[in-house]
């Protein structure tokens, strides 16, 4: 059984996203576990790429930040596994293609396995490309994340089926970001899914107040929030995992 | 060539996020219903013959072949189209095929501009709204086509992140797409992207080797020996190579941006430095670190300014049908300069890079071969850039 499943097993699902290395290393390491200390059910750990198409340019900022300060994979593998020593709750990487591909998806893919991720998600890697990576996940147990997006319309079902893992609906046209307003008609969506696939779908981009995580975990299972994050990030830096910390604690009691 | 899954070889795809999938299936499948249709390449081509003056001139440039001394030099003369460059082909095609899927906005990157232009330009034309991400060094690299596109009615966004370049462009544009899907069409200018943009640009763009083939039959009854053009993303190259593919007794040579020089970082020479994999929706050759961190890479020429090239490029690579080569700035810059004094025609300093090489190969080989250049543009909108390069600081 996937070990994602249990994220989903103390009631709604908080899931905050953190870039690795942004600013440093040991603050990535101080902000999970005040993450995991303060409620938070997964966490979605970002490997930074230099050119990330998917996201706003809160993210894209951190990326760069990261990046900026000498943050390479094999240090956020050296990073995870330190981790794993402390915290349990499953750990997925989101990252982009190019960044699995170049280091060599194999060498990638088990070395998720020996450190402790038990899932991988890539934005710019759709339905009909996943074979590319698929093969492998399979074989070490990694589950391959599918996203949904409002765009996805006659696509639900056909992903849905094959999903692994979650499903993570993206709430919204664009990249991530804050959004004041969440105007997609997610329950139809989720409906689909539903019907489709008994794995649990969380709702992410947009999502920055415990109202709207509320509202978006009451017609799914979860809530993931990551640029909300990452501004504490940019304006707290190394002083952040406190203040991470507590807006875990808060957006976890909304769920509860 | 394109496979069924939009593969060449092993390159290409569609490598994009979840958002935009149903938006490429929709492009993919109003373009293989139109690109058949009477009525749509009749529009299509009276769009090029009458308002972009095709077909453009296959030239003798007689003076160049004497002075070099070796092989018949012609000139693909894409700098005459309306717009300054090849670029109008594609956007042509593009808009027409937007307008026909009821979109009503374009957005689109652009490095020199000339895509920028020549979408703008379209757009005017067309009664569409126009949006023009470009990256902001390119900005000031590129006024002058600047304030054409905001003269054409399009708004430019200058893109700061990253490098502030053409990749930033794309990544820019693309996340522009993903916002705004129901109306905009994303006009991309090269062979590159996710399927099936690598394929209709070539299609639009494959107009220019139909016209080299039947021009040259016209004026010396053979093919050619060799065709030259410059390599960004390719599109130019694509068009230029496209109908000699099967003409295996032509040689076909795309030519690099090498910046400084392949052996130092400042190089856009993406064949000769880069290597397998993934990014801007395809996969293909990308100059980037160990850990896949793309390049920042550099050329002279806006155009050439990427740290990828086409999916037919790289797979036209691996089976060894075309050859590319890298062309420093120093060399582009002397051709852009002689070709000027030579035969009275200023090229585009992406097309300079043809021509550079051209200038190297040419006098070795015996004077009944004979060699096209496809200049891709004309280069008014370089004449700042290489004057400061040469040291010298003009006011347009």
């Amino acid at each position: 059984m996937s070990n994602i499943k249990k994220a989903f097993e103390n009631g709604k699902a908080f899931i905050p996203f953190i870039t690795c290395g942004d600013p440093d290393l040991s603050t990535t390491k101080a902000a999970v576990i005040a993450a995991v200390e303060n409620g938070a059910d997964l966490i979605e750990l970002g490997i930074p790429f230099s050119d990330p198409t998917a996201e706003g340019p809160v993210i894209q900022n951190a990326n760069l930040r990261a990046l900026s300060n000498g943050v390479t994979t094999d240090r956020i593998f050296s990073l995870v596994k330190e981790l794993r020593e402390e915290v349990k709750i499953p750990f997925v990487f989101m990252t982009y293609s190019n960044v699995v591909f170049s280091y060599g998806a194999r060498r990638f893919i088990s070395s998720c396995k020996d450190i402790g991720i038990d899932g991988l998600i890539l934005p710019d890697l759709p339905f009909e490309e996943k074979g590319e990576f698929l093969p492998i996940t399979s074989e070490y147990g990694i589950d391959l994340i599918s996203l949904i997006a409002p765009t996805s319309e006659n696509r639900i079902s056909m992903i849905a089926k094959e999903a692994e893992g979650f499903i993570y609906v993206v709430s919204s046209l664009g990249v991530t970001g804050v959004r004041s307003e969440i105007t997609t008609d997610l329950p139809s969506i989720i409906k689909v899914i539903r019907e489709n696939t008994s794995l649990p779908c969380a709702i992410g981009f947009g999502i920055s107040t415990p109202e709207q995580a509320k509202k978006m975990a009451d017609i799914s299972d979860g809530a993931i929030v990551g640029s909300a994050i990452i501004k504490l990030l940019e304006k707290y830096g190394t002083d952040a995992p406190e203040y991470i910390g507590e807006y875990v604690k808060k957006m976890k009691d909304a769920l509860r | 060539m394109t496979n069924s899954d939009g593969r060449f070889g092993i390159h290409g795809g569609q490598y994009i996020p979840e958002t935009l999938m149903n938006a490429v299936i929709e492009l993919e499948e109003a373009y293989e219903h139109y690109k058949n249709d009477t009525e749509f390449n009749k529009e299509l081509t009276e769009l090029f013959n009458d308002y972009a003056g095709r077909p453009s001139r296959l030239y003798f440039a007689k003076k160049l072949t004497r002075e070099l001394g070796g092989a018949k030099i012609y000139l693909k003369r894409e700098d005459l189209n309306h717009t300054g460059a090849h670029k109008i082909n594609n956007v042509l095609g593009q808009a027409l095929l937007a307008k026909k899927m009821g979109k009503t906005r374009l957005i689109a990157e652009t490095g020199a501009g000339q895509h920028g232009v020549a979408t703008a330009t379209a757009a005017a034309l067309m009664g569409m709204e126009c949006v023009v991400f470009m990256g902001e060094e390119d900005t000031k690299r590129q006024a002058l086509n600047v304030y054409k596109m905001k003269l054409l009615g399009a708004s430019v966004e200058p893109v700061k992140t990253g490098t502030g370049t053409l990749k930033d462009a794309v990544s820019e544009a693309m996340r522009e797409w993903t916002k705004r899907i129901s109306d905009t069409h994303y006009c991309l200018g090269s062979v590159m992207g996710p399927h099936p943009f690598p394929t209709i640009v070539r299609d639009f763009q494959s107009v220019i080797s139909k016209e080299i083939k039947e021009q040259l039959k016209e004026k010396e009854g053979k093919l050619p020996d060799i065709v030259i053009a410059c390599v960004g993303g390719g599109s130019n190259a694509i068009g230029s190579f496209y109908h000699f593919i099967e003409d295996e007794s032509v040689r076909l040579i795309g030519c690099e941006a090498a910046g400084r020089g392949v052996d130092t970082f400042e190089t856009a020479a993406t064949i000769a430095t880069g290597r397998l994999g993934i990014f801007h929706g395809m996969k293909s050759y990308f100059c980037q670190d160990e850990f896949g961190q793309i390049a920042p890479v550099y050329s002279i020429s806006a155009g050439l300014d990427y740290p990828g090239i086409g999916p037919e490029h790289a797979y036209l690579h691996d089976i060894k049908r075309a050859e590319y080569v890298p062309v420093t700035d120093g060399e582009a810059v002397n051709a852009f300069e002689y070709l000027s004094r030579c035969e009275g025609i200023i090229p585009a300093i992406e097309s300079a890079h043809a021509v550079a090489h051209a200038m190297k190969i040419a006098p070795d080989m015996e004077r009944d071969k004979i060699i096209v250049i496809t200049i891709s543009g004309r280069g008014d909108k370089d004449c700042a850039a290489i004057a400061r390069y040469r040291g010298e600081d003009i006011h347009e």
